[in-house]
């Protein structure tokens, strides 16, 4: 994940500035242009055939386009302060093409036959110009045509046609609810985004696409200026695939999870939770610094699926395997020689991972993927044995497989689409268990909440995670919150230490709107789901120093 | 996108401020040429070029402010943005912490911009591109490498007077070689203002030769070792504390220099009395911008003086509630040194680990800025003043303010670039005592 975006818009860690930077090639909009659609499906097909018969007539072998308009909305406040009320539009369009068996790439902000034909133009004399270094021709999957088709985020409620009033009013609720309770500073964001894709391509698909993600978040600090500590408690909502449905906070989304704590399901209740989170800093700052060692771990949905993304989602990513991530992101432990083996054992048996474009609610779902290939969800990890990686319609083939996976993603009309995370999750377990079964069941042991600190190396072996809250176990029962908390293990290792997963009541989404990778780096939006987990014998370090 | 002149920039914000009927108006203007080209197994993957341009207008009545932007500057389009942003002013919440926009003030001339630089072509990018894999293919090896350039210009200017330009250009380039086998990796990277200065061959060179030496790496055990970081290892843990220099979090309790009792680590030292860093946009090897992106001017700034901490950056609300000068963060710094060479400190070391590179740094206490990540890409045993042999990467857990006062001998500053951020920075070789490497990794 990109750093500087996480600490920018989700940890907030450090608490100070809280500006969103304008995307760039987005400029600032009133809410009334936001709404106004510009431009309807006809206009869109006309101009995607004028960059298709150019790139035809061109030499293109394939070509695809992409007019794309991406809309955010940002509402941040501190305290009682609103900070910045921001809408921002991003309009334009891409143009892929094969030529001299090489991929160009062309953008253009100008929406217009001029604008397309010249980024047309441009991709095919880039494809041309790098086709001197080319080794061997690019290979497509086949892909079936679609025609016109469309699809949309099955959305309750636009969050965008929420007045911002009632948004800055429910930030600034919910700020004043952490500082009743004692809270040293609190700053929280509304974070929308609309993706309008119109995509189509010379083998005669043409997908228009509506969809929508939403982001509520803060992070509640807790200064003791007397000892100089200071802990920060971010909030236990997830990103999601939803409009602000999410933000109704039903009763029957609110789980009581052990120590005490409320999580959440399928909506929020930022009031409720912002409360919790300023009586829990004071805990954290009070907290018992841990003890290094051997511990078994019981891991919280909220906190699993960033361990999942980086120990799972990355190294099953067919590019980075081949190499195409060395420079930047690196490559991957999972070679195809494990997978050709058919026995590589990456987890313990009651492991099961599976791909997914379609989970409704999720961050990773759509119709289509940005090449046009309709979405599914496959297997990666069978009975802990690695079956499978998350490929595109010019990689798949060196799987020997006919169809592309379907999870390929551009973060906007400029860049260039390519592999981007499928959502990637834990399947629930098939035995009847609660978190609480589970902890009963541990000796010496944490619970962890929620994720924190993360450091994983280039090929996906050695990582440590962090978290927001700790608690002891004991003999079965929590025994209070600790601190200081970091667990370090081998990718491989631990997922054969996984001894339990609780069953599908307990299964959860959580995700990240700024997955990065590629150079230049590009965003992408994914969720992980599971249910509470085992982990028995890692290895858990102290992170207290003194300065 | 041409560049404006100094004359075309302001003769275009002139007519823009002359649209404004708010209580105070500022336009920032600016416009780029970014293209890059991006190689992986020995081949050309994907290559792009990406023009932009854009003038945003602030307009506050009161302390109610809107921003509004447009990347079209024919006179109705400039109106229509000028009455856009009052719009917005009117209708946002007032902003208790506005601070008024600032007069007029003295700039130095920047040396940031190259003409060489703006005038890379796609043939001399794939030219850059060749030399590098040519290198790798020689040596049965396999590169994997990016190369972005950028030209442009800022100016900005207010209706109190205030008029700022500047140009700048930069070339950024990095590559990765692998061994066939996948069993060495080595890495180098490079960034100048003036592309004349970027030697991909030579710099490719220095990757293969990693990757090939640290094949067949052998693991120790982890612990606290001598360290010797190349710059380009120990650059994305000291911009971390160039980060973290913000006073209004020091002075909340929310930051490495707040401490017990309320106030900040301002003037104590807090690091070996050899550390010096300091910013200065006029440096030869390194100029940077000479006005901040609210007009502030850039001025030379010690950081950290004698192992003291010497200035805090402040935005300019924080610096008048507590009456002092509103110093902007540094865009790039400088970290003295001596004259010792990377060989001088690696001869002169008895027990010691060469770290050439690291990676994937994350905050895990943001109280002592403890932070984490891996060594990679080529990481050696030292006994006897020589390289023994490479050696299994580590996972470090460390603060930068710890290993600060660990420090047992600093060589001589060069330019590097920080894969964390792309941020330039001069940063000597550096040895220290007592890294903490706290478990081994097999990634290669």
């Amino acid at each position: 994940m990109k750093r500087r975006d996480f600490i920018q818009l989700a940890g907030l860690g450090a608490g100070a500035m809280m500006m969103p930077a304008i995307p760039s090639f987005s400029n600032p909009v009133e809410i009334e242009r936001i709404l106004d659609p510009i431009m309807d499906v006809t206009q869109k097909k006309q101009l995607a055939d004028i960059a298709l018969n150019t790139a035809k007539s061109l030499g293109a072998t394939y070509a695809d386009v992409r007019i794309g308009r991406y809309l955010n909305q940002f509402v941040t406040t501190r305290e009682k302060k609103v900070q910045n009320i921001l809408n921002t539009e991003s309009f334009g369009v891409g143009v892929r093409v094969i030529a001299n068996g090489t991929w160009g790439f062309g953008a253009s902000n100008q929406v217009t036959p001029e604008g397309i034909k010249k980024a047309t133009q441009s991709a095919i004399a880039i494809a041309k110009a790098n086709s001197k270094f080319q080794k061997e021709p690019v290979k497509l999957a086949p892909n079936p045509s679609y025609g016109e088709v469309s699809w949309k985020t099955p959305i309750k409620k636009n969050g965008f046609e929420v007045s911002i009033k009632d948004k800055v009013d429910l930030l600034l609720n919910a700020n004043s609810k952490a500082m009743e309770k004692g809270a040293s500073f609190v700053n929280s964001i509304m974070f929308l985004v609309n993706e309008q894709k119109y995509f189509a391509n010379t083998e005669g698909s043409y997908i228009d696409q509506d969809i929508h993600r939403t982001w509520p978040n803060f992070s509640v600090t807790m200064v003791d200026r007397q000892s100089g500590q200071f802990k920060n408690r971010s909030a236990f909502s997830a990103p999601v695939g939803m409009g602000y449905e999410y933000l109704d906070g039903r009763p029957e989304d609110k789980i009581q999870g052990p120590g005490g704590i409320i999580l959440y399901n399928n909506s929020y209740d930022i009031v409720e939770d912002a409360t919790m989170a300023a009586e829990q800093a004071k805990q954290m700052i009070a907290a018992k610094s841990v003890e290094p060692g051997k511990y078994d771990l019981v891991l919280e949905p909220s906190h699993m699926w960033l361990t999942i993304h980086e120990s799972v989602g990355h190294p099953t990513e067919l590019d980075r395997v081949l190499g195409y991530e060395a420079n930047y992101a690196g490559t991957s432990f999972l070679t195809l020689d494990k997978w050709e083996s058919k026995n590589f054992q990456f987890g313990n048996k009651v492991v099961n991972f599976v791909a997914d474009k379609t989970q409704p609610g999720s961050l990773g779902a759509v119709g289509y993927d940005d090449e046009g290939v309709k979405c599914k969800s496959w297997d990666l990890i069978k009975d802990g044995v690695l079956v499978n990686y998350q490929a595109i319609r010019d990689q798949v083939s060196i799987l020997k497989q006919k169809e592309s996976h379907g999870c390929c993603y551009s973060q906007s009309w400029s860049d260039v689409q390519f592999q981007r995370m499928a959502n990637v999750s834990l399947q629930p377990g098939k035995t009847q268990l609660t978190p609480e079964q589970m902890i009963s069941g541990v000796d010496k042991g944490i619970y962890i909440v929620k994720d924190g600190s993360f450091s994983i190396d280039q090929q996906r072996y050695n990582f440590q995670f962090g978290g927001v809250l700790f608690f002891e176990i004991k003999n079965g029962k929590i025994a209070g919150m600790l601190k200081d908390v970091a667990y370090q293990a081998n990718t491989q290792e631990f997922w054969n230490s996984c001894v339990a997963i609780c069953d599908e009541r307990d299964y959860r989404l959580n995700g990240a709107f700024n997955d990065g990778k590629g150079q230049p780096s590009q965003s992408n939006a994914v969720s992980h789901g599971s249910a509470t987990t085992r982990f028995n014998g890692i290895n858990v370090i102290n992170t207290g120093r003194t300065i | 996108m041409p560049i404006f002149s100094k004359e075309e920039a302001q003769a275009l914000l002139k007519k823009v401020l002359s649209y404004s009927k708010a209580d105070e108006c500022e336009v920032n203007l600016s416009a780029s040429d970014n293209s890059n080209i991006r190689y992986a197994r020995n081949a050309v993957s994907t290559s792009g070029k990406v023009s932009q341009k854009s003038l945003a207008v602030s307009s506050a009545f009161g302390k109610k402010l809107g921003v509004a932007t447009i990347n079209e500057f024919d006179d109705a389009s400039l109106e229509k943005v000028v009455r856009r942003s009052e719009e917005l002013a009117r209708l946002a919440p007032e902003n208790p912490e506005f601070v008024s926009f600032l007069g007029p003030q003295q700039y130095a001339e920047a040396k940031t911009f190259i003409p060489a630089t703006a005038a890379i072509t796609p043939q001399q990018r794939a030219e850059f591109v060749a030399q590098s894999i040519n290198v790798a293919k020689a040596q049965k090896a396999v590169a994997a490498g990016f190369l972005e350039d950028n030209a442009g210009f800022s100016a900005m200017m207010n209706s109190k007077g205030l008029f700022a330009y500047g140009t700048s250009s930069n070339v950024n380039f990095s590559v990765t070689v692998r061994t066939e086998d996948g069993k060495g990796s080595g890495y180098a990277t490079r960034g100048y203002n003036d592309v004349t200065k970027l030697d991909t061959k030579a710099a490719t060179q220095i990757a293969t030769d990693k990757g090939v030496k640290s094949a067949t790496a052998k693991a120790i055990e982890p612990g606290k070792y001598t360290v010797i970081l190349e710059p380009a290892a120990s650059a994305v843990l000291l911009e971390r504390i160039l980060f973290g220099l913000d006073a209004r979090q020091a002075d909340e309790g929310r930051s490495f220099l707040s401490k017990p009792g309320g106030q900040t680590r301002l003037g104590e030292k807090l690091m070996d009395e050899r550390v010096n860093i300091y910013s200065d946009p006029s440096h030869p090897e390194l100029p940077t911008s000479t006005w901040s992106g609210d007009g502030r001017p850039q001025e030379k700034i010690s950081w950290i003086e004698k192992g003291v901490i010497k200035n805090l950056s402040y935005s300019r609300y924080w610096a008048q509630k507590k009456g002092v000068k509103a110093v902007p963060g540094p865009d790039a710094f400088v970290m003295e040194g001596g004259s010792a060479s990377l060989e001088d400190l690696i001869r002169s070391t008895k027990k010691g680990i060469l770290v050439t590179r690291l990676w994937y740094i994350r905050d895990v206490d943001p109280q002592t800025l403890l932070l984490t990540g891996l060594t990679r890409d080529g990481t050696f045993y030292i006994e006897n003043g020589k390289i023994q042999f490479p050696i299994k990467n580590f996972r470090f857990n460390e603060s930068p303010v710890i290993m600060l006062n660990n420090v047992e001998e600093l060589g001589k500053p060069e330019r590097t670039v920080s894969v964390e951020s792309n941020q330039n920075y001069l940063i000597p070789p550096m040895k220290i005592r007592d890294f903490t490497f706290t478990s081994l990794s097999d990634a290669v």
